[in-house]
């Protein structure tokens, strides 16, 4: 689907100049803040749920700047950074190893399957149990759950290499070792961007929330919790924009990242 | 070349069983036969891509994995690897023989000199047309200078204009080195057109209906395609191919 994506992306660069397409990727944006600002102005939604987007914004540069903001933000982003490191490096040899062996895949694919779609949320008082209240719970919390989504995909890129590359190194005299090397370590890594963009996704949503429910004094999570117990609704909607570029950001550079080093993906 | 005792099965279906062929070396051959006859699924047990239930086939008495062998996929878009640049498509076989650079880059020289290539090989696979990139290929399987060319239906994804090209461009090669070439083909005209030797193939269990000789010089052009001595060898060739067909 992202290759899909991709290409889509590719092919509406070479129809459109990139100021034209600029321009209309801007309308929706526009819009939406337009739509905001009069639903604030009518009173469409009481100011009590929502403050104005120019207030708002203004609060996000206003505690991006003074610091407040910029440090909580650092905190959530060195913590996700963390948990998709520990993920990426648990994730990607095992996902090969297994992928390697249809047989292997296949005796722990419902143990996969079943962790894959158990909300790891669900584990936070278990890793509270073994690791204690504080980073290193968030982290490992929100680690087993990238983990799992990029073992996954790696396992799956691996398993679907295109037999008839495989089947055209072995002609040439590829040693097992080699073909794996030179063949299915490149056929899986589309695969395994895709993994590694879901990871860093889902480990992002499990910090937030770990933030905001096992006690922590810093990070976005905290500062929506403790803004909106205050009543400060320009800083929880500031921060949850904030929430959003991180999002959007780590997206934004795997999808970068894999434009770059996968350049055949979907081609 | 020697086929002996060659079995294969798949599930229930008995493919070849207990299959012999005797076959010169040093010529084009090719496969032609019905639909399912395993034309494809014969040269893969050749090569030793698909191992066989039981028989083997030996190269002048080597076995597959005694010599040397190039292999052009119908497919070309899947077995080129798009993360390689065309050249080092090319150079890939010879780095797995353990050649030095300087030798890779020599043979590599040595093959675009030969095919006349007029396009930017430092291209990676998919920013070439179908054409260039079988043409590729079929550069990546010469490039080890081998004992026998596989080629598996190599114009099937082609243009009527890069079939003929690359037909032309096997029949140069075949005439410089000499090379023994296997070729599986669909179309019978082109089967004739290229080959010394067309071996007929029946419906499954696969036998050998026939092999039939083609004998006029090389290089052979349009022109041998209205001889009358084409027009026989074609239309024997059809006889034959009707009869397994209703059989």
């Amino acid at each position: 689907m992202s290759a899909l994506s991709a290409v889509r992306a590719r092919l509406a660069r070479k129809t459109r100049s990139s100021s034209g397409r600029l321009r209309v990727a801007l309308i929706g944006p526009v819009a939406l803040l337009l739509l905001w600002w009069l639903a604030f102005e009518a009173q469409w939604i009481s100011y009590k749920l929502m403050p104005s987007p120019w207030a708002t914004l203004r609060t996000l540069g206003e505690s991006f700047a003074g610091g407040p903001l910029a440090a909580d933000f650092l905190s959530t982003l060195l913590r996700t950074i963390y948990a998709f490191c520990i993920a990426a490096a648990l994730g990607i040899p095992l996902g090969i190893m297994l992928g390697a062996s249809r047989q292997l895949y296949t005796s722990v694919e419902f143990l996969v399957d079943f962790f894959r779609s158990t909300p790891a949320t669900a584990m936070f008082p278990l890793f509270l149990l073994i690791f204690g209240i504080g980073d290193l719970a968030k982290i490992a919390v929100a680690a087993f759950g990238a983990w799992l989504v990029i073992f996954f995909n790696v396992a799956y890129g691996v398993m679907n290499a295109r037999q008839t590359r495989i089947l055209a190194a072995r002609v040439m005299g590829a040693t097992p070792g080699r073909v794996f090397r030179d063949v299915m370590f490149y056929e899986s890594l589309p695969q395994t961007f895709v993994g590694l963009r879901l990871g860093v996704s889902y480990a992002l949503v499990v910090i937030i929330v770990a933030e905001m429910f096992i006690g922590s004094s810093d990070g976005l999570g905290r500062r929506i919790i403790d803004s909106q117990i205050v009543y400060d609704l320009q800083q929880m909607y500031a921060t949850i924009l904030a929430a959003g570029a991180m999002g959007y950001g780590c997206n934004l550079l795997f999808l970068g990242l894999e434009r770059w080093l996968v350049h055949w993906s979907g081609r | 070349m020697t086929i002996r005792g060659l079995s294969k099965s798949f599930g229930d279906a008995v493919v070849y069983d207990d299959f012999d062929l005797r076959l010169p070396l040093g010529k084009i051959i090719s496969f032609f036969g019905p639909n399912g006859c395993g034309k494809s699924t014969l040269i893969n047990l050749i090569a030793g891509l698909i191992a066989p239930d039981s028989g083997e086939a030996l190269f002048d008495g080597r076995t597959i994995r005694e010599i040397t062998i190039g292999y052009v996929f119908q497919n070309y878009r899947d077995a080129l690897f798009p993360w390689k640049r065309a050249i080092d498509n090319i150079r890939y076989p010879l780095e797995l023989l353990g050649k030095s650079r300087a030798e890779r880059d020599r043979r590599a020289e040595a093959l675009i000199a030969s095919f006349d290539v007029k396009f930017d090989l430092h291209r990676y696979p998919y920013e070439l047309s179908g054409g260039q990139q079988q043409l590729v290929s079929i550069m990546r399987a010469l490039a080890p200078e081998p004992d026998v060319l596989f080629l598996d239906e190599p114009f099937s994804a082609l243009d009527y204009e890069m079939t003929l090209f690359i037909r032309d461009k096997l029949q140069e090669i075949f005439r410089a080195t000499g090379v023994t070439m296997i070729l599986v083909s669909h179309d019978l005209e082109e089967a004739v057109y290229l080959s010394d030797l067309v071996v007929l193939l029946t419906k499954r269990p696969t036998r050998v209906a026939e092999i039939v000789a083609f004998e006029a010089p090389r290089p052979r052009n349009t022109a041998t395609l209205s001889t009358a001595d084409f027009v026989a060898v074609k239309a024997h060739c059809l006889d034959v191919f009707q009869r397994e067909v209703r059989r």
